[in-house]
């Protein structure tokens, strides 16, 4: 009986509830699971950061503040090669953003709106590079700027992330230029636009925020690129950002204050950038995925 | 030809349309109809060619030097290369099929490509799981939302490279803080990237932690199209919470989370960094997958064995390529139409 009523009076408060509303205990968990999950997601990237800012003899301690200190970052830049690293890098990355982009534009904007015969074909090679291995590529591009004379330089390296970014940046170019109204096209050709100057005049405006996501996602891709990287370039001076890390943890031993150092380095750049584009990254991504 | 191509295309295309369909004799049909196309489509196609150029020369032309090297028993020793300024001809060797023989028949292969199995299910299934439930709490009204997401957002927002560097430093064996909170319980510390069954946890975990965000992202933005009146009524009729996950929400996000499955089992599959970064496929070849492994041939090992390592490579894309054939018709028969 006494169950019957407490069933009763707890089905009733739920009743009463309104959607959106739940019981102390279950708001507790919710912000319990999302505190813990913060933690294991935000820690590993502060306890570098924190790192950085001790010296390196307390690299292993486990305080979370000793000695705070710049050190390891002046002696990053002045004793080793850090900064020609981050400068091949903003090279690197930079031209393949710039020439993926402008490549990729039109490309996005003719799949998007134009039928013609091959589209299918395109569309599908555009999916199925994305499951290029890296296996497949690495060896004859090697060979490739081996004969060519490019190994080593950064112009290689761009070549090479063009077969990386080309295909995916199209791909969402495709998806943003899908939520422009075609009444936006429709308009310039009764203004006696040729569809080029439509495409120039009137949609890459309207699609900036498109080109600046896409932009911005090939130039993390290049940013973080590992495999081609640490292939193609070698010798101290010309690595990029991630063969130079590298070189502080090896398989003999590691230099944990320089290299939390240059973590933070190449992060905070590249995080402040991606938080501010994210939203639009996934919109991106998933129009273009969703509607292929 | 010259006489043609003299032509105006567009008299071409019209002297097409109105003399080739009605006779038929169809004998300048092939080249007028691709005039007329031309006319027709000139501006898409020269809106595509850069990108048809780029794929054509840097990847097509890759990709089929890949293949035949696969198809000869190419390594450093025998191809073309230069020694100071003589010029050394290649003097490699068409094997036909062995080297995939070799592969296939050997356990080297088989037994990297199930870690690589066992490796992509349980990363995708975990990280599609976490996404998932994280994606259902910050889609609800709660304190704090924005800061939270945020917060869980992170990982993603890191190059790769610099947060599995900054794992390595946390699973150090003597001096990583993980093994320093558990000797502070009083509680041995872990051998986390020596010992092959705990280096194979370690690298899921990394990998589980670089691919939440993006999940629970793509997760929340499909929760966020589902029109709240599906819910309300689900409501009306009585469901629970779990009656409206299942017949709600779960219906709803279908388009995103057949997406998400798919790319991120492709990336999964051929995620090079964090392996190579973490443990380079160590302790022995315990966490080697098949892209590492492919790498390892061509580019860590003496004599470079080019050949073996583009048959892996095309091996890997074979499978990636079936997988995705698979997984596309069982969505078809399902009734999904991409």
């Amino acid at each position: 009986m006494t169950t019957v009523t407490a069933n009763h009076a707890r089905h009733s408060a739920r009743k009463v509830r309104k959607r959106g509303d739940r019981s102390p205990a279950a708001s507790l968990a919710l912000h319990l699971t999302l505190i813990i999950t913060s933690v294991i997601a935000v820690f590993p990237v502060l306890w570098v950061l924190l790192t950085s800012l001790k010296p390196a003899k307390f690299a292993s301690t486990t305080d979370f503040f000793k000695e705070t200190t710049f050190e390891n970052y002046t002696n990053l830049i002045k004793d080793t090669e850090f900064l020609s690293w981050f400068g091949n890098s903003v090279i690197v990355a930079g031209l393949s953003t710039v020439i993926g982009v402008f490549v990729s534009a039109t490309t996005g904007y003719a799949v998007s709106r134009f039928r013609f015969p091959g589209k299918r074909g395109l569309m599908w090679t555009l999916l199925v590079t994305q499951m290029f291995p890296v296996a497949v590529l690495i060896v004859p591009i090697y060979n490739i700027m081996s004969t060519m004379g490019l190994l080593n330089q950064p112009a290689g390296l761009v070549i090479t992330y063009l077969t990386i970014s080309v295909p995916f940046c199209a791909w969402m170019m495709k998806g943003f230029f899908d939520t422009i109204p075609r009444e936006i096209d429709e308009s310039g050709q009764v203004d006696g636009l040729t569809p080029f100057g439509t495409f120039w005049r009137l949609i890459l405006p309207l699609a900036k925020p498109g080109l600046a996501v896409t932009a911005f996602y090939s130039f993390i891709t290049a940013w973080g690129e590992v495999a081609y990287a640490s292939a193609f370039m070698v010798g101290d001076e010309n690595l990029t950002l991630a063969g130079g890390l590298q070189k502080f943890v090896n398989q003999y031993g590691a230099q944990w204050g320089p290299m939390t150092a240059a973590s933070v380095l190449i992060a905070i750049p590249a995080a402040l950038v991606f938080l501010f584009a994210q939203k639009h990254l996934v919109t991106g991504m998933s129009a273009g995925a969703v509607k292929g | 030809m010259a006489v043609h191509t003299s032509q105006s295309v567009a008299k071409a295309a019209g002297d097409d349309v109105a003399r080739g369909r009605s006779r038929g004799t169809g004998k300048s049909a092939p080249p007028s109809k691709l005039r007329r196309a031309l006319s027709v489509h000139w501006y898409a196609w020269t809106m595509v060619a850069p990108v048809v150029l780029v794929i054509g020369v840097i990847i097509g032309y890759p990709l089929v030097r890949g293949i035949w090297l696969s198809l000869t028993d190419a390594n450093e020793r025998n191809v073309a290369r230069s020694i100071g300024v003589n010029e050394m001809p290649a003097t490699y060797e068409f094997v036909g099929l062995d080297n995939y023989a070799d592969a296939l028949t050997g356990n080297q292969f088989l037994g990297t490509l199930g870690w690589t199995l066992v490796w992509t299910v349980s990363c995708v299934t975990i990280t599609f799981c976490l996404g998932m439930a994280l994606a259902n709490i910050l889609n609800r009204r709660i304190v704090g939302r924005s800061a939270y997401r945020m917060a869980l957002i992170l990982p993603w927002a890191i190059p790769g490279f610099v947060s599995v560097f900054a794992w390595r430093f946390l699973y150090n064996e003597n001096n990583g803080l993980l093994n320093k909170i558990l000797g502070g319980a009083g509680i041995d510390g872990i051998p986390w990237l020596n010992d092959p069954t705990w280096a194979k946890f370690s690298v899921i975990a990394v990998n589980v932690w670089l691919g939440v965000p993006f999940m629970m992202v793509a997760l929340l933005g499909g929760l966020q199209s589902i029109p709240a009146e599906q819910y309300e009524a689900a409501e009306m009729d009585g469901a629970t919470a779990w009656q409206r996950f299942r017949h709600v929400t779960l219906p709803g996000l279908r388009p995103v989370s057949t997406t998400v499955v798919l790319l991120s089992t492709i990336w999964t599959f051929n995620m090079f960094p964090v392996i190579f970064l973490l443990t380079r496929g160590g302790p022995g070849e315990a966490t080697q997958i098949l892209v590492t492994q492919a790498y390892k041939f061509s580019f860590e090992i003496s004599p470079r064995d080019f050949a073996q390592s583009s048959t892996w490579g095309v091996l890997i894309l074979v499978l990636l390529m079936l997988f995705a054939m698979v997984y596309r018709r069982v969505l078809r028969t399902q009734g999904d139409n991409w």
